[in-house]
């Protein structure tokens, strides 16, 4: 059965950038909000440590030294426009926040308590700032609670568990809305609109250890991919120093920005020789490698690939009181009370710095020239805008996800105004149902869940942390073989209500065609920025690589353009913490 | 080791009633129940259906009953459910389909406590301020992840589903002790129903139910003395 809905703006996702998006569409306009969970589910509630802006609440701080600590972070490819506006008016938006009722730490004062973060510092580059806003460590929580609080004291108007499978263009290219599958029905929904914003998040899931949630597939990048969207800077992913040993579940950075030391079997604080600055609170892609290369160099806790996160001299009431949720992800999944015993940490793949290429109104750019789809917006993880360049700073998503999710939700009521429904193509729900006819129709021999699991450990191997030519090139090649496998699965569940074993099928095909962009603008790259370190050519190469890969597949094949960054702030220098 | 997995389960389009469907699963002593219900899916029937998101207890998706115990199955480890591990959905819910309830009745209750802060005066710039003690009031209720394993536990809800439940208090709670707030007496009124805190019989399995480690019937006999106290 097929039902059909008509919305001036559709939002899809509902973490932070989706909710904050959904309250201001729904000032000016008619909003639905689709999600494939519920809304308390979103992945925006796992960040841990704070949200970062220069509200100088403890200590001197400004904007432009949040600016600074952002473009150096990026290791110079994010724009540094995005980035000034972002830190800007990051500081208002934390206030906005806070009137909406998010209940943040306090200072002595009563004022928003903020802590030191990685890479965050004062008087560009000087020494440690304390610029995280944070509620316990569990800001992410709160900052998702305030928003969906918000939207029910607003009346904003969800579809709960519906999956979004299709975008839907018009014949001129813009934006006409999505088709949806409801979850407990399998029914397919048409979803009308003038205005569509993605808000989909991350895809952590290509990899082996990583603290993304099972939801994190990136349904939202491989569905405008798949209608002729370009990725950007897919090669670009965050590795988070410290996941828990083998299960990747995070343990925040607010655990090195309250004292926490990094060491290795020796018991030595290794990062002092990486980063003799900022140590352990450099940013998170020198952590990684760091962690990496002491593994590497046999100085793993007992040979085994992972160090030590001591926290031990804290002392029980930070741990319990500021580090609560970490210190009872140890006790319970590690039987380890941090307060007494180092933490076995790893690097954990965390966060998409590339994705959907938009503007800083979150509208979605159809090719590295910059010119738009009309009616359509993303924003936080799903978008690239770019203010995390090739390396984003911890604190930075949740700034990123509640500025450019109002500033989405705004310019989607902007043009809401301005614009009449677009007519929807000829063909809306027919390909997908045909494509869900498909799969549950087939018997095959490939079994998900082995292909996906061959997939994150291709992943975590060769296009990781450390990445080779040769290594890309093979994942790249084996990849392609799985694409073709993944077309030949056996879906067990035939039936329609609550199907998600096809819905599992569908998000590996997502996770794939991802993860060929990903690797394919990973190979193209030859040089080493952020996040995208290559041990065959080690240097950043800003002379022939300081622009953004914009991949698209048309065809079947993958095309790589490039567009310039914005460095109309800072010149790119050579990069030390 | 080898644990044997007994499952509650029930297909709409197929069953009339629930029945036990039993497999076996070899996991480490380290691993989740979601971890094996993981591998009964993934290996051994792809229909067994259940949510499940972020996998360390935060986002609230799998909550459900385990060896006759609510609790989220990330966060119970395979080394401590014994032999046989039994699960069943969440009880005095809507039934989907195996191991998924409609959530629906739940939010409905939650946001019938008016679960946001309703404060007409915003400052003109900056935060407001709030003290520390002010703060620690109401920190507890604010690390409720909406699991529905409290409410599901009451044994006052199972004999009436039209109780507002633990859940719904313990978000009512983390508005009427915010000093920020100013509708406390909104709050206090939906609570002070015939189906509102007056239910509660202080039995305790909220407490033992509740994943984020809230004292939750403390929280509810804070709100039963806003009322008593007016």
């Amino acid at each position: 059965m097929i039902h059909t809905h008509k919305f001036e703006t559709i939002v899809v996702g509902a973490g932070g950038a989706g909710l904050m998006a959904a309250l201001y569409a729904g000032q000016g306009s008619d909003t639905a909000v689709l999600t494939k969970l519920y809304p308390t589910r979103s992945h925006t509630g796992t960040a841990q440590g704070g949200i970062g802006a220069a509200l100088g609440n403890l200590e001197e701080d400004r904007a432009e030294w949040h600016t600074f600590d952002t473009i150096k972070g990026s290791d110079y490819l994010a724009d540094q426009d995005a980035v000034d506006l972002m830190c800007e008016e990051a500081v208002e938006v934390i206030y906005e926040l806070e009137h909406m009722g998010l209940p943040f730490d306090r200072t002595a004062e009563g004022k928003i308590a903020q802590r030191p973060f990685g890479g965050h510092t004062s008087n560009f580059g000087e020494k440690p700032v304390r610029r995280a806003c944070h509620a316990a460590d569990r800001t992410g929580h709160m900052i998702l609670q305030t928003l969906y609080q918000q939207c029910i004291a607003r009346n904003v108007r969800f579809f709960d568990e519906f999956h979004v499978l299709d975008l839907l263009l018009g014949d001129d290219g813009q934006a006409t809305g999505v088709v949806a599958y409801e979850i407990d029905s399998g029914d397919l929904h048409v979803f009308h609109g003038k205005a569509l914003i993605f808000a989909t998040g991350g895809f952590g899931r290509m990899w082996e250890i990583t603290s993304n949630a099972h939801s994190l597939t990136g349904d939202g990048p491989a569905i405008a991919l798949h209608r002729g969207i370009p990725l950007e800077d897919m090669e670009f992913f965050q590795f988070h120093p410290t996941g828990i040993y083998k299960m990747g579940i995070l343990i925040t950075e607010g655990v090195r920005g309250e004292g926490g030391i990094l060491r290795n079997r020796e018991g030595e604080r290794f990062m002092e020789r990486y980063a003799p600055n900022l140590k352990d609170l450099a940013s998170r892609d020198v952590v990684s490698r760091a962690i990496y290369l002491e593994v590497r160099d046999n100085k793993g806790i007992d040979g085994a690939r992972y160090v030590h996160l001591d926290a031990t001299h804290l002392g029980r009431e930070v741990v319990e009181t500021k580090l609560a949720d970490s210190a009872e992800f140890c006790k319970t999944y590690l039987g380890i009370d941090p307060a007494v015993e180092p933490m076995p940490v790893q690097p954990t793949a965390h966060y998409a710095m590339g994705g959907i290429p938009t503007n800083v109104d979150g509208e979605v750019q159809r090719s590295a020239q910059g010119d738009v789809v009309p009616g359509f917006y993303a924003a936080g993880e799903v978008a690239c805008v770019s203010v995390h360049g090739a390396n984003r700073l911890g604190t930075n998503s949740l700034v990123d996800l509640v500025v450019f999710g109002k500033r989405a939700g705004k310019a989607a009521v902007a043009f809401c105004n301005e614009n009449d429904f677009a007519e929807l193509p000829a063909e809306t729900w027919e390909p997908t149902q045909a494509m869900l006819q498909r799969m549950q129709e087939h018997t095959g021999q490939y079994n998900v869940a082995d292909l996906r699991a061959e997939m994150q450990a291709l992943m975590m191997d060769n296009v990781g942390v450390f990445r080779t030519e040769e290594g890309v090139e093979a994942a790249l090649a084996r990849i392609r073989e799985m694409q073709e496998c993944a077309g030949d699965i056996t879906v067990m569940d035939k039936g329609k209500r609550f199907n998600t074993d096809i819905l599992e099928a569908i998000e590996l095909r997502n996770l794939l065609d991802l993860a060929e962009i990903t690797a394919a603008s990973a190979l193209a790259r030859q040089e080493s920025r952020g996040a995208h370190s290559r041990e065959d050519y080690k240097e950043r190469d800003d002379e022939n690589w300081l622009k953004h890969t914009y991949a698209s597949k048309v065809d079947g094949e993958i095309s790589l353009e490039y567009a310039p960054v914005n460095i109309s702030i800072h010149h790119p220098k050579e990069r030390t913490y | 080791m080898r644990i044997k997995m007994r499952i509650l389960r029930f297909n709409p389009e197929i069953d009339s009633i629930p029945w036990w469907g039993e497999y076996w699963v070899d996991v480490e002593e380290s691993d989740r129940v979601l971890d094996a219900l993981h591998q009964v899916k993934w290996y051994q029937d792809g229909t067994l259906t259940l949510r499940r998101s972020c996998a360390h207890g935060i986002c609230g998706s799998d909550a459900m009953v385990i060896n006759g115990r609510n609790a989220l199955a990330c966060k119970v480890l395979m080394q401590d459910v014994g032999e046989v591990c039994q699960v069943e959905p969440l009880r005095s819910m809507p039934l989907i389909k195996d191991l998924v309830v409609d959530m629906e009745p739940f939010f409905a209750k939650y946001r019938a406590v008016l679960p946001y802060l309703i404060n007409d005066q915003i400052p003109e710039s900056g935060e407001r301020v709030q003290s520390q003690e002010a703060r620690a009031r109401f920190d507890d209720t604010t690390k409720c992840i909406l699991c529905a394993a409290c409410t599901t536990s009451c044994p006052s809800f199972w004999a009436n589903e039209d109780y507002i439940g633990p859940a719904a208090i313990v978000q009512a709670h983390r508005f009427i002790f915010d000093d920020r707030d100013t509708a406390a007496d909104l709050r206090l009124r939906v609570l002070n129903d015939a189906d509102g805190v007056w239910r509660c019989r202080t039995v305790f399995n909220c407490v033992q139910a509740c994943p984020r480690e809230i004292d939750v019937t403390r929280a509810i006999g804070e709100v039963k003395l806003a009322l008593m106290s007016g």
